[in-house]
């Protein structure tokens, strides 16, 4: 894909997310006092609404729960087939991402498929990606 | 207590179009003049204006016209206007005009919906298109992978049904082709739909997400749907026949495309049940949203028409929500045959086929009960419209 990527713009909410790459860390917003995960990040906990919450960095490791493969040049010079998968991730329950499925064929991606997170980086941002555990 | 009723009275539509060089201001015009002179209403007795979802500066095809501009142009001395996408998909604008003509603040509501997507393409220095260079909001947690359209985001549930429940494309492709089978006698589909679909064109044709090949998506359109809400007390004001709105929910617990177990249509489908003694049995026809096509498979499981997991079951063959079938559905082609209105053309096709008008496609027996649904993503909203 050698279209960039759309850029978040980074904030106090969002920041760790976007750069745990650099340490090669996925970081999700953890709830200090009742221990759950809040997803997209906020400095609220959306479980107990403490706000002793900070990004812990997570496994990295989940399960495809589903995915498509886009076939639409959805932008000028976006390289298709790819996959859009919504990963599980482990030790997270309830949050999801969106990510892509890389490093394998498109027709080789499947529901429940185990994975693990790889970052690519781009001016400054690391945006978690995932590959398959052979 | 009828003063506590809400009802449609007028409903109006502007030509409907790809690339129309009419404003969309006077688009939006178009409309309420036809709204008005079916509901007998002159716009001086109009007293408040609602739309979905407000102008968006930032991606002005999508939304070229605000409530504030309606009322300018037209002279309109408003008690309440709204207008914002914070609500809970398209059609809760026409339920917000209802709570607030049962609440007394106005008589006769405008409700609209402008889209101008297909000249805005055309246009793009008049009407620039998103920019997607920097994303913030929710579109962050999924446009930076590529995954820009809803196309991709509801196609993942669509897919997940396909692996837990079975759904097979051939199912699937239903959705359009019903709709595309209504649209190609609806006149305002001119436009829109040039030939008719088979299910061979269809598995044939180019894949934009899966499941989701070209016919599963809607086409960007030009046009302006009018709604007028009127309140239970100024019935006599009105020519037409009103359309109670006897039941109305909506939801939306995250908004995040892809943190929802399940689209909001199952929560809002249960929550308008329980607002109302009548039962999906008495329905006579269901106008749902098909942005995308999967989605009314949503509404039709979510409002219980089918059980959860079987609602490709429901429409496999087509026959039970043909116009002629037990449950006619998007009788005039929805967005997936007649274009991309954007959800408030299925309170507009519903209203048509309950006053019987809905000449060469008018569905037989006298429908009495619709139901009109919009979103279907993290937000949705439903309307249970009456005949009495």
């Amino acid at each position: 894909m050698s279209t960039p990527r759309p850029r978040p713009k980074l904030d106090a909410d969002n920041r760790a997310f976007w750069t745990g790459g650099a340490e090669g860390k996925l970081y999700i917003v953890r709830c200090g006092d009742c221990g759950q995960y809040t997803h997209p990040p906020k400095p609220i906990c959306r479980h107990c609404h403490s706000e002793n919450v900070a990004a812990a960095a997570v496994a990295g490791t989940g399960v495809i729960d589903t995915y498509t493969v886009n076939h639409q040049p959805w932008l000028p010079g976006l390289e298709v087939p790819y996959v859009i998968a919504r990963v599980k991730l482990d030790g997270v329950p309830g949050v999801y991402l969106t990510t892509n499925i890389v490093g394998c064929k498109v027709d080789e991606v499947d529901f429940g498929d185990r994975v693990r997170v790889t970052f690519e980086e781009q001016d400054g941002i690391w945006f978690p990606l995932f590959e398959r555990v052979r | 207590m009828a003063g506590r009723e809400a009802y449609i009275t007028g409903i109006g539509q502007s030509e409907v179009g790809i690339r129309l060089t009419r404003s969309p201001l006077l688009l939006t015009v178009d409309a309420v003049r036809e709204a008005l002179a079916e509901a007998g209403l002159t716009i001086e007795q109009i007293d408040g204006v609602a739309t979905y979802p407000g102008k968006m500066a930032s991606f002005l095809g999508f939304s070229p016209v605000s409530a504030d501009e309606l009322i300018e142009a037209l002279r309109i001395r408003s008690k309440w206007h709204m207008g914002g996408a914070e609500l809970p998909a398209q059609l809760a604008a026409v339920a917000s005009a209802a709570m607030t003509v049962k609440a007394g603040l106005a008589r006769h509501i405008i409700c609209f919906r402008t889209v101008y997507e297909a000249a805005a393409l055309a246009r793009p220095e008049e009407f620039p298109p998103l920019n997607r260079q920097f994303v913030d909001g929710p579109s962050q947690w999924v446009a930076p992978f590529f995954a820009i359209s809803a196309a991709n985001w509801t196609a993942q549930y669509a897919m997940r049904h396909m692996k837990r429940y079975g759904m097979t494309r051939e199912q699937l492709a239903q959705v359009a082709l019903n709709a595309h089978r209504n649209a190609a006698i609806n006149p305002k589909a001119r436009a829109i739909v040039k030939e008719p679909l088979t299910l061979e064109k269809y598995l044939s044709a180019r894949m934009i997400t899966t499941p989701y090949c070209l016919y599963d998506c809607d086409r960007f359109t030009d046009c302006s749907t009018v709604i007028i809400v009127s309140a239970g007390d100024a019935l006599d004001e009105v020519k037409c026949k009103p359309i109670r709105i006897a039941a109305m929910a909506g939801s939306v617990n995250r908004y995040s495309w892809d943190q929802v177990e399940w689209p909001a249509s199952y929560e809002t489908g249960e929550d308008l049940w329980r607002r109302t003694d009548y039962r999906p049995k008495d329905v006579d026809t269901i106008q749902f949203y098909d942005g995308f096509a999967f989605l009314p498979i949503t509404w039709i499981e979510g409002l219980g028409f089918a059980p959860r997991g079987e609602g490709h079951r429901f429409i496999e063959g087509g026959h039970r929500i043909a116009r002629d079938g037990e449950l006619p559905m998007n009788t005039a082609g929805g967005q997936l045959g007649a274009g991309r209105l954007h959800g408030f053309g299925f309170a507009h096709e519903a209203v048509t086929q309950l006053r019987g008008k809905g000449g060469a496609r008018q569905i037989p027996g006298d429908p009495r009960l619709a139901v009109a649904t919009s979103g279907g993503g993290p937000m949705a909203a439903a309307l249970l419209l009456a005949r009495d």
